[in-house]
């Protein structure tokens, strides 16, 4: 089994989970504390990536180039990453001043069947001499074939590596399994995986994911991210641990920095609240849980139904505008009848 | 009626769907459709309608400009930058449905009849045409507003292989647009491309940040401009009427496609296209035949 590189994004998709509200002088803490502490990457910015502050998903409170500065500064063992999904942010006015402000590595994003899109992105990275990741965001709603056919197109871009986001924090651990041993035997670069806890199973998912061949785990502090949160990094790391795998990490350092500066950063705790499971359930996507609870006091109607027909629809990540159309339209549905979401509809 | 020729180059299928709307038209034939390459399902086609075709692309127009007037290029943004000069020289009006960003930017319901003045006009994008005459309308009632964004969905069936390569020259080019157009200071344009099976309809959601909407007279506005883009784009229609939440003003418009020859979740192709003849329509009325 080859090393694990972890990608820590606790102040990335730990943005998600507080609102996008992220200081600088937190940012400067954090990485200052979690330097040298054997993350191969501290990944850094709006939980949408560069470009993405905005009101279909959130503005943010700092810049992402405010963000990167402040991080850049502490950094040195560590890389310093950053996440962007094109369709949000461009090369000209996100990526290239990013890489500009010091960016080491880049990891692209873009729904798990549109890999295409990626490849402006991940090519110009590589040519300025930086490492660029490919990232297939809520993996739950490909094949393991259709997933590897679109990692494939993004090793052709040039991708170091091609992570598989659980956006949902839809997968179960066969399903974990089997993709990862898809991509594994199908691809030349390493094999990632970034779980949610929305059915209580990301650091599961995340050993899952190492025992079938993953070499990269994307990760948060105390499991600090949309939704339900992420893979729990210092969880999975005692895990391993206990297993005797080599992780190169410095257990008690992450935990210090779990206890001591995630908490100070925490709005509410990490759990998995029902809005979080019934979006897990329906696959769909974890950072949707404050906008559909907006919408579902907004117009009066349960967020579990928001969740329900949202996932019926095949709603995926970015397209945040879909909530309102469909709590205004329970809404007056209400009226005529007040049927609720009947659970069979999420098998 | 006399009708007025137009040329259509690119064979692929924006051009095709162009073709079928022409051939539709009161006004407008085909006097030449060319394309590249000969074995093309579009030069077949156009073939088999009885519709003079050509594999020279931009040259069966430079070798016989009486062939047509009007020129739709359909080709590539890189293409239409060696026939946007050649099509100037011959004197055609040319209406430029690439994202070359080289003629003058048109959103028929707005910009429409200063238009048909230009000698080359560009179509934006789909995400520019769908959102573009709502922003319009938002800054007409509140012209204080500071910040617009626009959310662009597209089924990806309908984003061609050159829309996926230049995703960055579509939200940049949409999002100038929306400046230019509205006077709004500062805006932003997000795409998404959603794969889901029956494809999804192309949807544009217009936002903007006003503390004290005047909510009645929004949707005044927006019905009205609505109404006259479903003029020339029949799919067009409000799906979430303005409606203040979170802070922000949020209005929601489809746009689902004629189904010429692009199906009818292309509402992203259709915007285009049939913007794009209602133009070339204006132009033959006024400019040719009167």
């Amino acid at each position: 089994m080859g090393k694990t590189l972890f990608f820590d994004s606790t102040l990335r998709d730990g943005s998600h989970a507080i609102g996008h509200q992220l200081t600088t002088d937190q940012i400067t803490v954090y990485c200052s504390q979690a330097e040298g502490a054997g993350l191969h990457t501290i990944i850094v910015g709006h939980g949408n990536g560069l470009g993405a502050s905005s009101l279909q998903v959130g503005l943010s409170k700092t810049t992402d180039l405010e963000m990167l500065t402040a991080a850049r500064r502490q950094l040195q063992q560590t890389r310093l990453g950053t996440f962007m999904i094109p369709g949000f942010g461009t090369i000209k006015e996100n990526l290239a001043p990013a890489l500009a402000a010091g960016v080491d590595l880049v990891c692209i994003g873009t729904h798990c069947t549109e890999a295409d899109v990626t490849r402006q992105h991940i090519e110009f990275v590589r040519e300025q001499g930086k490492e660029a990741y490919g990232v297939l965001m809520m993996y739950h709603m490909a094949t393991p074939p259709k997933l590897l056919e679109e990692a494939l197109k993004m090793q052709s871009y040039g991708a170091l590596g091609v992570i598989l986001m659980d956006s949902a924090g839809a997968s179960l651990p066969e399903m974990v399994t089997t993709t990862v041993q898809t991509l594994v035997a199908g691809l030349q670069i390493p094999v990632g995986f970034h779980a949610h806890n929305n059915l209580s199973l990301a650091v599961a998912n995340s050993y899952t994911a190492i025992k079938a061949g993953a070499t990269i785990i994307d990760g948060t502090l105390r499991g600090l991210g949309a939704g339900a949160g992420n893979c729990q990094l210092e969880v999975l790391a005692g895990l391993l641990v206990k297993e005797q795998i080599e992780t190169g990490l410095n257990l008690y350092q992450l935990m210090d920095v779990s206890e001591q500066v995630v908490t100070a950063l925490m709005q509410k705790p990490q759990e998995i609240t029902t809005i979080s499971l019934i979006s897990g359930m329906a696959g769909v996507f974890s950072a949707f849980a404050p906008h559909v609870k907006k919408a579902a006091e907004r117009f009066g109607v349960d967020a579990r139904d928001i969740f329900v027909e949202l996932g019926r629809r095949k709603i995926i990540g970015g397209q945040e505008d879909f909530i309102v159309e469909v709590a205004m339209e329970l809404a007056e549905r209400k009226k005529d009848d007040n049927i609720s979401y009947q659970l069979e509809a999420l098998s | 009626m006399d009708k007025v020729k137009v040329g259509i180059i690119g064979t692929g299928n924006i051009g095709t769907d162009l073709l079928f709307k022409v051939l539709r038209s009161e006004i407008l034939e085909c006097g030449m459709f060319a394309g590249r390459n000969p074995d093309s399902e579009g030069i077949k086609r156009a073939q088999s309608m009885g519709v003079p075709t050509s594999c020279e692309s931009i040259k069966a127009i430079e070798d016989n400009p009486n062939c047509c007037e009007i020129v739709f290029d359909a080709t590539s943004a890189k293409v239409h930058q060696t026939n946007a000069p050649i099509l100037a020289k011959l004197n055609k009006f040319a209406i430029d449905l690439t994202p070359s960003q080289i003629g003058k930017m048109c959103v028929p319901v707005l910009n429409g009849d200063e238009c048909l003045s230009e000698k080359n006009i560009n179509l934006i994008t789909c995400g520019g045409q769908g959102s573009i005459p709502i922003a319009y309308a938002y800054m007409k009632v509140h012209p204080e507003i500071e910040y617009i964004e626009i959310v662009a969905s597209i089924a990806s069936k309908s984003a061609g292989p050159g829309t996926r390569a230049n995703i960055d020259e579509f939200t940049q080019t949409t999002r100038d647009a929306i400046v230019a157009f509205t006077g709004v200071p500062r805006a932003k344009a997000i795409i998404i491309l959603n794969p889901a099976e029956p494809p999804v309809i192309m949807r544009n959601t217009v936002y903007a940040q006003i503390p004290q909407p005047k909510i009645d007279l929004l949707k005044v506005e927006i019905a009205a401009i609505v109404k006259s883009v479903q003029q020339y784009v029949p799919g067009y229609k409000v799906t979430v009427e303005p409606v203040f939440e979170n802070g922000r003003v949020t209005t929601t418009v489809e746009v689902v496609g004629l189904g010429d020859f692009l199906p009818k979740y292309s509402g992203n192709l259709d915007i285009i296209t049939c913007g794009a003849v209602s133009i070339a329509e204006k132009y033959a009325r006024y400019k040719i035949l009167a």
